[in-house]
């Protein structure tokens, strides 16, 4: 056991917190299109330092962190109460994986646009019968010449307004079983043939859409990872959006649960014994995500992969950040409900914390079958 | 950063797990724990003191082995994974409170030693230091409840008012020790009447620190009764067969083995850190061990009754052993600071 930083991750973590004190870009504006272009703008700033690819090998322009590291960053991004970047899903899943299993052309075409936001990027798993059962997903991709054609419809599509990059799955090989007829794409979501709806959430807003491909094209060049090799292509993309979001999450919470305090004491409940121990609860939970998300790291360190606790992360946030909301809510009383209420939004969008991402019932299946090994049901 | 047991602590984890296993088998346990009076005999009281157990945290130069809260509560893990009834948990507490008035060499050749913490009446524990029993002209007097293993103890640590902490000697004059039936068999508890007890107060230190590493390595106790009742559930939903099916395969008995996962561990996590801050990050250790406390009191009692609601009918059963973890577990919740304690001190911190 030994919590303490080295001289060289003390000198990172110094640096991280002057630089991010002087380049923090202040509170997000309001509105979609406005939010968006601050987080682009917020992105490119960091990038510009080398940052955006923390974790990224340093020849594909990231700054080849440390796994301590990257800890070290987020935490510090949380105390500053910095946002996330906007191309979450590119920095955090598509860019891992072109540099797992891409070629070296996909990675000279891709890596670069994805760290400075000008290519953002969505993925293309989760379809309206395919949920959890993922690789039962029928989006169908045939081959013409050099290009595929693919036809089918994706949900819960985050960003896709927005990206120019789908990271896509079909099924490219109807005869073959569920897992093994599966190709990963990157689809170009500049054409015609795709349509993107925007889905309308219990928020109100639409943050999530639905995508449909009628005849769309993709070249062939666009596969990662090789024909029907695409059920684990979008495993790695799915280990590494829970290894490294786990991280940033559990940053957020913290942050989330600061202004919680701070909006108890606004509303002067502060000394009210039931809310100090909701309160309390939540500061406990909040450092067991953040204690397990370290014994996580030293997991990976040690064994390639996160111990028993690394496959809990996402499970456990989505508890704590629900029952987070929820208790924000209440703060306020009978005006908890009123359209004012700075909170209702966030407690509205904590409920699809339990299932975006792999619902708390898959993640439990996971836990029981492989850690604990229980038969499958 | 190594958020891990080091290759030191490892070895004395696996040397406690193996010897506790053979010493302490269920029957062992169940023996002591509803027939031996101390719950404990000399041959195994003395074992222990030739392991260097009860001094393991005792700085070397009061005679300690000089070892970590982080070994103390790894060691602890392992008694509550095996359940062992033993005075060394009273006797660590004493030991803490002596070592940080530099008086630990009280406890040496083997002495044992309980805290008198509780106030009789009291509903929950005003402040560390803070007491009804009062020290006047030398002399205590009142009342203290659920006193652990007080009958065996060769010295007394009794909290006074005024934040002052009182040695006190087995047979002391108008001192009154009498057995109270209590929810945990596995650890005996007395009532402790102080009729103008004679008494040596102990100078004056940091109580505090001294408190919070002996919730931790209570709180270290709890984490080793979840593990063992998980596993125990974990076991017995892979073996038991209902509707031609192992019931482990069923989501609502394998969630709730989850669950049990995500507890554990989670107070396990906690442990480590707040026993690591005790020794090496004094500014964190507060908020850690009220953490550590809070979570793993939480976790020692719901992890077994999860398990027995596993285990169905035959759970509930006098002869099945996992009403002793459940019962341990819920003792172990109330001392040295509950949850709800803990956590108004934790609201204290951050609010």
């Amino acid at each position: 056991m030994d919590l303490t930083l080295t001289p060289t991750e003390e000198e990172f973590r110094d640096e991280a917190r002057s630089w991010i004190e002087a380049n923090h870009p202040g509170p997000r504006p309001e509105g979609d299109e406005a939010g968006f272009d601050f987080l682009r703008r917020w992105q490119r700033k960091l990038n510009e330092r080398g940052w955006a690819g923390l974790t990224w090998p340093v020849e594909y322009g990231g700054a080849g962190a440390t796994l301590v590291e990257m800890a070290i960053f987020y935490e510090e991004l949380a105390r500053a109460g910095a946002p996330r970047m906007a191309n979450t899903l590119g920095l955090t899943m598509g860019g891992p994986t072109v540099i797992a299993h891409g070629t070296d052309a996909q990675k000279e075409r891709y890596l670069a646009p994805i760290l400075s936001a000008d290519e953002i990027w969505c993925q293309g798993f989760s379809e309206p019968q395919s949920g959890s059962d993922l690789a039962s997903l029928r989006t169908k991709a045939v081959r013409k010449g050099g290009e595929w054609i693919v036809t089918g419809q994706k949900v819960w599509t985050t960003m896709a307004h927005q990206s120019k990059w789908c990271m896509l799955v079909a099924r490219t090989d109807p005869e073959a079983p569920k897992h093994r007829g599966l190709t990963y794409f990157l689809m170009d979501m500049e054409q015609d043939e795709v349509e993107v709806r925007p889905l309308r959430q219990i928020t109100g807003e639409a943050e999530f859409n639905e995508l449909f491909m009628e005849e769309a094209r993709i070249p062939h060049d666009n596969i990662v990872g090789g024909e029907n090799n695409g059920w684990r292509v979008a495993i790695t993309t799915l280990m590494h959006e829970r290894a490294g979001l786990a991280f940033a999450l559990q940053v957020e919470v913290q942050v989330a649960l600061r202004q919680v305090i701070e909006r108890a004491k606004e509303l002067g409940v502060d000394g009210d014994p039931v809310i100090r121990q909701r309160l309390a609860q939540l500061q406990i939970e909040a450092q067991v995500l953040r204690l397990n998300a370290f014994r996580g790291l030293t997991g990976m360190q040690k064994r390639g992969e996160p111990g028993p606790e690394g496959s809990i992360g996402k499970w456990h946030w989505a508890d704590v950040n629900q029952a987070l909301s929820e208790v924000a809510l209440d703060l306020a009383g009978p005006a908890g409900v009123l359209g004012e209420e700075p909170w209702a939004y966030r407690f509205l969008r904590a409920r699809a914390n339990s299932i975006e991402g792999g619902t708390t019932e898959i993640l439990k299946n996971i836990v029981a079958e492989r850690v604990l090994g229980l038969p499958r049901g | 950063m190594n958020f891990d047991l080091s290759e030191d602590q490892q070895e004395i984890r696996r040397t406690a797990r193996e010897l506790l296993a053979a010493r302490y088998r269920w029957e062992e346990v169940r023996r002591l724990a509803l027939e031996e009076e101390r719950a404990f005999t000399d041959e195994q009281w003395e074992e222990m003191v030739s392991l260097g157990w009860p001094e393991l945290a005792v700085p070397e130069e009061q005679g300690g082995q000089g070892l970590g809260t982080v070994e103390q509560a790894v060691i602890a893990e392992e008694l509550g994974y095996a359940c062992v009834p033993t005075p060394l948990d009273s006797t660590w507490a004493a030991a803490r409170l002596l070592a940080a008035a530099g008086e630990a060499s009280r406890l040496a050749d083997g002495r044992r030693g309980s805290v008198a913490q509780v106030d009789e009446g009291s509903t929950a524990l005003s402040s560390l230091t803070d007491f009804d029993v009062r020290f006047e002209e030398g002399r205590l007097h009142g009342v203290k409840v659920a006193v652990p293993d007080a009958a065996s103890a060769d010295l007394l640590v009794v909290t006074a008012a005024g934040g002052r902490h009182v040695l006190v000697e087995a047979g002391a004059e108008g001192l009154s020790v009498e057995p109270t039936p209590a929810l945990d068999p596995t650890r005996r508890l007395f009532t402790v009447r102080l009729d103008g007890v004679p008494g040596e107060e102990l100078p004056s230190a940091d109580w505090e620190r001294a408190w919070l590493a002996i919730a931790v390595f209570t709180a270290g106790e709890s984490v080793g009764v979840a593990q063992r009742a998980m596993e125990m559930a974990v076991a017995y939903a892979k073996d038991r067969k209902q509707f031609e099916r192992p019931i482990g395969s069923y989501q609502a008995v394998s969630h709730a083995c989850a669950q049990m996962l995500l507890e554990t561990e989670g107070a396990r996590s906690a442990v480590l850190w707040a026993a690591w801050a005790l020794d090496h990050e004094p500014e964190t250790a507060r908020l850690a061990a009220s953490v550590a406390k809070a979570y793993a009191s939480d976790a020692g009692r719901r992890v077994p009754a999860s398990a027995l609601q596993v285990h169905g009918g035959i759970g509930f059963t006098w002869e099945h052993d996992l009403h002793f973890l459940l019962k341990r577990g819920q003792g172990n919740a109330r001392m040295y600071g509950d949850a709800r304690w803990h956590r108004d001190r934790i609201a204290e911190a951050v609010l």
